[in-house]
């Protein structure tokens, strides 16, 4: 089955503002869909309350991969059933090697007692942070205390390409990239684009868009998707900025405000 | 405040029980003058610690104990605690020792390994010469306590030059709650020596669970160019109050390096230091620490730099569980005339329960301006963003909180340089985070 993940009307607030005030979208297996939209107008408060982070409270709404309802998920569940989100600020934690935690994550989606070799872990470790050209000491780093801010970025995509999901969310994973990184972690998005995994990749530039192409735009404003279209629609945003959007629709402030 | 002992102790008991195990004359004077001492003296004031409240009666009676000819002859559970490899083993029970042996090489090179009671008889000049040279029988009723009670412990001699390479390993271990188990650790290294001592001081069976004191004094005294590194892991029972008091002395280029693992169920107070007097002498101390349960602990790390250029490095990381209780002192204290010294220190404590306590308190005492000092402390909780983090790809929820409670404390663990240290604290520290 090919995937298929649904967003119906999913409301969100943060300690008891309301952010998000009804997202629709619809996202199939072999899909990118992008995200642009100013500063502050809940691009991840709609990832963070996808993965399902303690202080983003769902209000409203329905979220459903391949037909579960993941709202009703823990975090790790969620991200067993095939969600993954690439932060836009990933935690550090000293103590933790990458390496020990990439097989914690990849043990954790197999049964007990089969548990994936050491050898064979290393083997596909070392295999994909050479696509992403990433030195292998980060291995033995602990995980991302001291990373630079592209280094943290690569370092998503390397769990991204480990961890197999179906529902790929991306939160400006451009920004912090230098030019080669950016062609390299594109690289390494597109060649997980498949049948089976739908993307959705938050970004304000055009750029990145050049490098993973999207089937569908959509721009985000006052926690809701205000306009969608095609690549053309981040193309003229990249040119012309928002406020023609924001005068089309009558929006004073595009922030999710004090409302 | 005085402490009701099970077994009053006084100048005429000192004497008779020190006569009667056939101790030098001096050492009967030297129990005999502290014994006096335990009654005037007071306890020492421990940094937000009431001491005075713990359970401090129980020293029990001295109770020889019998010795095994063999290793294999020990028991299965303190088995477990002898590593394959070391230059010699000292294994005591109780208030005294049981079985020793030292490499016939060591012994050719003048090397002393054995437990401290026998030294005194045997080696009775050098015994004389630095016993209570570091930590002195009156600076406070416990230590006067203890000078007039010790017994059992550990003498390491190391001469001029010689370089032991493997660790000199002891395990101390009490199985009866009635003997009095105050083991002394005197360790000499003559200039330019280098030694690795490790020990473990364990209780099991009766003297796990049943109200009892394990005190014990640490001696180092290392001469110039001297390097000790002293490991020592506590894992004794919740009934058991630990009072480790460890101090090293240093000459000229001399280093010493501290491995401390509080590991006990029950109160302790620990308290390591190093006195910096040489110049160019260094020190770096490192301790960790799970408490669980009712537990209080006070664990102090201390350097004290009278020499010029000298340095000290401290860490204390310490996890707190259900209602235990952490009080954390690091004090660096730079006295006046020690120029270029350094001293830097870093507690932690990580908190498990709502109910858990910690404590850091960096103390540092500069009396010379040309010098550079650096501390750091925190008290926290497991951080819900990295719990979050780490379950965002597929963990679940209590091996995310493993993963970020046992990464809290491999900066320490993994800088352990002994291999077979490292892996035995491992081994306790997953005993008591996962009891
Ligand atoms: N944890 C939080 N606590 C308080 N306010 C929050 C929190 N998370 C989000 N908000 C608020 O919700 C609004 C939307 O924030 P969000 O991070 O979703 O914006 P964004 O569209 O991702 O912006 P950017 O493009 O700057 O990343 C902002 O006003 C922000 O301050
Ligand atoms: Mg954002």
């Amino acid at each position: 089955m090919s995937t298929q993940f649904i967003i119906n009307d999913l409301k969100a607030s943060v300690e008891g503002k309301e952010i998000l005030k009804g997202i629709n979208l619809e996202i199939k297996g072999g899909e990118i869909h992008a995200i642009m939209g100013p500063n502050g107008t809940g691009k991840s408060t709609l990832a963070s309350a996808l993965m399902g982070h303690p202080k983003y409270e769902v209000t409203g709404g329905t979220a459903h991969l391949n037909g579960e309802d993941i709202l009703e998920m823990e975090v790790d569940e969620r991200a067993r059933a095939g969600m993954f989100l690439a932060m836009q600020y990933p935690s550090e934690i000293t103590g933790v090697t990458n390496a020990d935690f990439l097989r914690s994550a990849i043990n954790a989606r197999r049964e007990e007692g089969n548990e994936i070799s050491l050898i064979k872990f290393i083997r596909q470790m070392e295999g994909k942070m050479k696509e992403l050209e990433m030195n292998t000491e980060f291995a033995h780093r602990y995980l991302n205390e001291g990373f630079s801010g592209g280094e943290k970025k690569r370092n998503e995509i390397l769990q991204m390409m480990l961890l197999d999901p179906k529902l790929v969310i991306l939160d400006e994973i451009d920004s912090g990239l230098d030019i080669d990184a950016l062609r390299i972690v594109s690289n390494g998005v597109n060649a997980m684009r498949s049948e089976d995994r739908g993307f959705l990749v938050i970004t304000h530039y055009q750029r990145l868009l050049n490098y993973i192409k999207p089937d569908f735009v959509h721009v985000m404003m006052q926690g809701r998707i205000v306009k969608s279209g095609g690549p053309e629609l981040a193309e003229r945003l990249e040119n012309e900025g928002y406020d023609w959007v924001k005068e089309e629709l009558g929006i004073v402030d595009e922030t999710v405000g004090q409302a | 405040m005085s402490i009701q002992l099970s077994t009053p102790v006084n100048r005429q008991a000192a004497e008779a029980l020190s006569r009667s195990k056939g101790e030098p004359e001096w050492l009967t004077a030297k129990r005999a003058e502290a014994a006096e001492l335990v009654e005037t003296l007071e306890l020492p004031k421990v940094e937000k610690t009431r001491i005075d409240r713990w359970n401090l009666s129980a020293y029990g009676q001295y109770k020889p104990a019998q010795p095994v000819s063999s290793a294999a002859e020990l028991s299965q559970d303190i088995q477990a605690f002898v590593p394959e490899s070391q230059s010699g083993l000292l294994v005591t029970r109780g208030s005294g020792a049981v079985f020793s042996t030292l490499s016939d090489e060591l012994k050719a090179q003048g090397v002393i390994f054995t437990d401290l009671e026998t030294a005194a008889r045997e080696h009775s000049a050098i015994v004389q010469q630095y016993l209570h040279s570091v930590v002195a029988s009156n600076e406070d009723k416990l230590s006067a306590l203890h000078s007039a009670l010790w017994n059992g412990g550990v003498f390491v001699y190391v001469p001029k030059n010689v370089e032991v390479d493997l660790p000199l390993q002891a395990v101390l271990y009490n199985d009866d709650a009635d003997a009095t188990f105050a083991p002394h650790v005197l360790i000499v290294a003559e200039s330019n020596s280098r030694v690795t001592y490790v020990d473990n001081v364990i209780t099991t069976g009766s003297a796990a669970q049943v109200a009892a004191i394990h005190h014990g004094v640490v001696e180092v005294v290392a001469k110039a160019g001297a390097k000790v590194s002293f490991a020592s892991i506590h894992s004794m029972g919740e009934e058991v109050v630990d009072i480790s008091i460890r101090r090293a002395a240093l000459d000229n280029d001399a280093r010493v390096e501290w491995i401390i693992g509080d590991l006990n169920d029950g109160n302790t107070l620990s308290d390591t230091k190093s006195v910096l007097n040489g110049r160019g002498s260094s020190s770096d101390s490192k301790v960790i620490s799970i408490g669980s349960k009712k537990q209080k602990l006070s664990l102090t790390t201390q350097a004290v730099h009278w020499g010029k250029s000298t340095d000290s490095q401290m860490i204390t990381r310490a996890v707190m569980r259900e209602e235990a209780t952490a009080i954390i002192n690091g004090i660096t204290k730079i006295e006046k005339g020690a120029t270029k010294a350094n001293g830097e220190q870093t507690e932690k404590v990580l908190m498990l329960s709502p109910k858990s306590r910690g404590d850091a308190n960096p103390i540092l005492l500069i009396d010379e301006d040309d010098v550079t000092a650096g501390h750091a402390a925190s008290v926290g909780q497991v951080n819900p963003e990295q719990v979050y983090y780490l379950m965002s790809r597929g963990i679940a929820k209590i091996d995310a909180e493993r993963l970020i409670i046992y990464g809290f404390l491999a900066p320490v663990v993994s800088e352990i340089p002994i291999d077979a240290v490292r892996e035995q604290l491992q081994r306790l520290l997953e005993r008591k985070l996962e009891a």
